[in-house]
């Protein structure tokens, strides 16, 4: 176990650093030679990798504390609200994937306009939820929430829904000879063969629900969170590069850690023959 | 009189609209701890017949009576337990927790469930288990505990579907005592679908014999070799001669098909 963790965490350093050492090696031969397909590297298009990091050791502006600090603040604020966006996005999730698998009428009316919800861009719904849930007494990241949710219930939906789908009709006789009520089916069988594809959903809500809301603080002008740091950031990119490079970091950090939590739940509640752990 | 453990009253049984009539008019009635065995070509219905029985089918004419009841009031009743040709074990419960499934159902408190399946884990062999996951067993310790799983409630009717069908033939026989053990000592009726002529042979007090398309009951064959049976018995001329009429039975059924 514990040399296996060692391997992983070996494995993850050498990948990073081999990451880390391509976009060096490809800056300095763009540099030296004076390439400019597919585009001329410069500062500006790609920092230097010691100022990215450097950069998070300065101080986010004038008279601010350093850029890390701001951040990690910043990144814990949206941390916050995709978390709520996630739980919210998973109980609606498994709420409609439960009514779509026990009425096909409910599943063929409502099934086209779940789908449809998600091609509308979330930038396009977040005014409507700001106007609805502001000024309500809820939290200020409460609509932000929500509309992380609007990314996250989607692939909740639709993996509950081929999950409870999945359940072996021998299991399903088996239930019913001994008269097991619906639920009791549901809560017993059903469920537990839906786990595993409730936990890839999960896995692509919980990066979704980092996405959802960093794009959702934009049109609700929050200025706490990664959203915000980086449309500010955005504005000053050619004064500043490094600052949104070192925001970026932060943000698929707080994405990688949401994902990673995620597997070690899965890894202790879904328990399975070894060929079904991916 | 008692009631007869299953009557099987005029049943058809028609897929679709004017799609294959899996089973046609069959009459059938078994005493209370028979060991019938229903064996037949693949297509004769004898799975659907056993489905029908536990009313996991509903029949579209006749129907089956246990113990004087429907077969649906049977089943919300728990009167029989079932066995499938997989062990159909929840694959994320321990041993223990998949046999005392019915239990939990059935409301039982957490002690009395550990004593039941600890007892029932005895009777197939597989005390030490308890913790055991499904994928950590082989197939045939996997069917002993779905047939553990099946006595829980202490049904006096055990319907089952090809249980072993699945296993080796040594593991096939050896299970084939253990089943004949747990028979005699539970005293259920049971009705075992297969498409082994020894094994209907072996086990069975009658052997139900069953004709394909439409399905049908060809004839009843009493086996006639005397109880508690052993691995002699496999070897006795009464076992051949048994064997040998099913056999031919098979076969004119067949024969009678083909000809048509």
């Amino acid at each position: 176990m514990a040399v296996n963790l060692l391997k992983r965490v070996g494995i993850f350093v050498a990948v990073l650093v081999g990451l880390c050492a391509f976009y060096m090696g490809y800056r300095q031969l763009y540099l030296s030679t004076g390439w400019t397909r597919p585009f001329k590297v410069d500062e500006y298009a790609m920092p230097r990798l010691q100022d990215i990091v450097s950069r998070l050791w300065e101080p986010a502006a004038t008279d601010q504390p350093v850029l890390v600090q701001v951040l990690v603040q910043k990144a814990l604020f949206t941390a916050r609200e995709a978390a709520a966006g996630f739980v919210i996005g998973a109980i609606v999730g498994i709420a409609i994937g439960i009514v779509f698998h026990f009425s096909n009428l409910m599943r063929r009316g409502f099934q086209p306009y779940v789908v449809g919800s998600q091609t509308v861009p979330i930038l396009a719904i977040a005014p409507m939820v700001v106007i609805w849930l502001g000024g309500q007494g809820l939290p200020v990241w409460m609509p932000v929430a929500v509309i992380s949710a609007f990314l996250t219930f989607f692939p909740v939906a639709i993996n509950t829904l081929r999950g409870l789908d999945s359940a072996d009709p021998r299991k399903l006789e088996l239930m019913r000879s001994y008269a097991a009520s619906e639920w009791s089916t549901l809560w017993r069988v059903k469920f537990p063969c839906a786990l595993p594809y409730l936990f890839s959903a999960f896995k692509v809500a919980a990066t979704a629900s980092v996405v959802g809301a960093i794009i959702g603080e934009l049109p609700s002008s929050i200025q706490d969170g990664l959203g915000g740091a980086i449309l500010n950031f955005a504005q000053y990119y050619s004064l500043d590069p490094s600052a949104l490079w070192a925001t970026n970091i932060i943000a698929a950090a707080l994405g990688i850690l949401f994902f990673v939590i995620v597997a070690i739940v899965e890894r202790l509640v879904v328990r399975r023959a070894p060929e079904h752990v991916a | 009189m008692t009631a007869a453990a299953v009557s099987i009253r005029n049943v058809t049984k028609t897929f679709g609209k004017g799609g294959t009539t899996a089973l046609k008019n069959i009459e059938l009635e078994f005493q209370p701890g028979e060991f019938i065995s229903l064996i037949g070509p693949s297509g004769c219905g004898k799975s659907t017949l056993l489905r029908v029985i536990g009313d996991l089918i509903e029949p579209t004419e006749g129907e089956a009576v246990i113990g004087g009841k429907t077969a649906h009031q049977a089943r919300l009743d728990r009167d029989y337990g079932m066995v499938f040709q997989e062990a159909t074990l929840m694959d994320w419960r321990t041993v223990e927790k998949n046999v005392s499934l019915p239990l939990e159902m059935m409301g039982w408190d957490r002690g009395a469930r550990r004593d039941r399946v600890r007892e029932l884990l005895e009777l197939v062999e597989l005390t030490g288990f308890e913790g055991h996951h499904p994928w950590q067993l082989s197939g045939g310790m996997q069917q002993r505990v779905a047939i553990a799983r099946a006595l829980t409630f202490n049904p006096s009717l055990i319907l089952m579907d090809e249980p072993f069908g699945a296993l080796d033939e040594m593991t096939r026989d050896r299970l084939n005592l253990e089943l004949l053990r747990i028979w005699e000592a539970t005293k259920a009726t049971v009705v075992f679908v297969t498409h082994s002529i020894a094994e209907a042979v072996f086990l069975s007090s009658r052997v139900v014999v069953m004709s394909a398309r439409p399905g049908r009951v060809q004839k009843i064959v009493d086996v006639d070799l005397a109880y508690p049976r052993t691995n002699d018995t496999r070897e006795e001329t009464r076992f051949f001669e048994l064997a040998t009429e099913v056999r031919e039975l098979l076969r004119e059924s067949h024969e009678a098909r083909e000809g048509a």
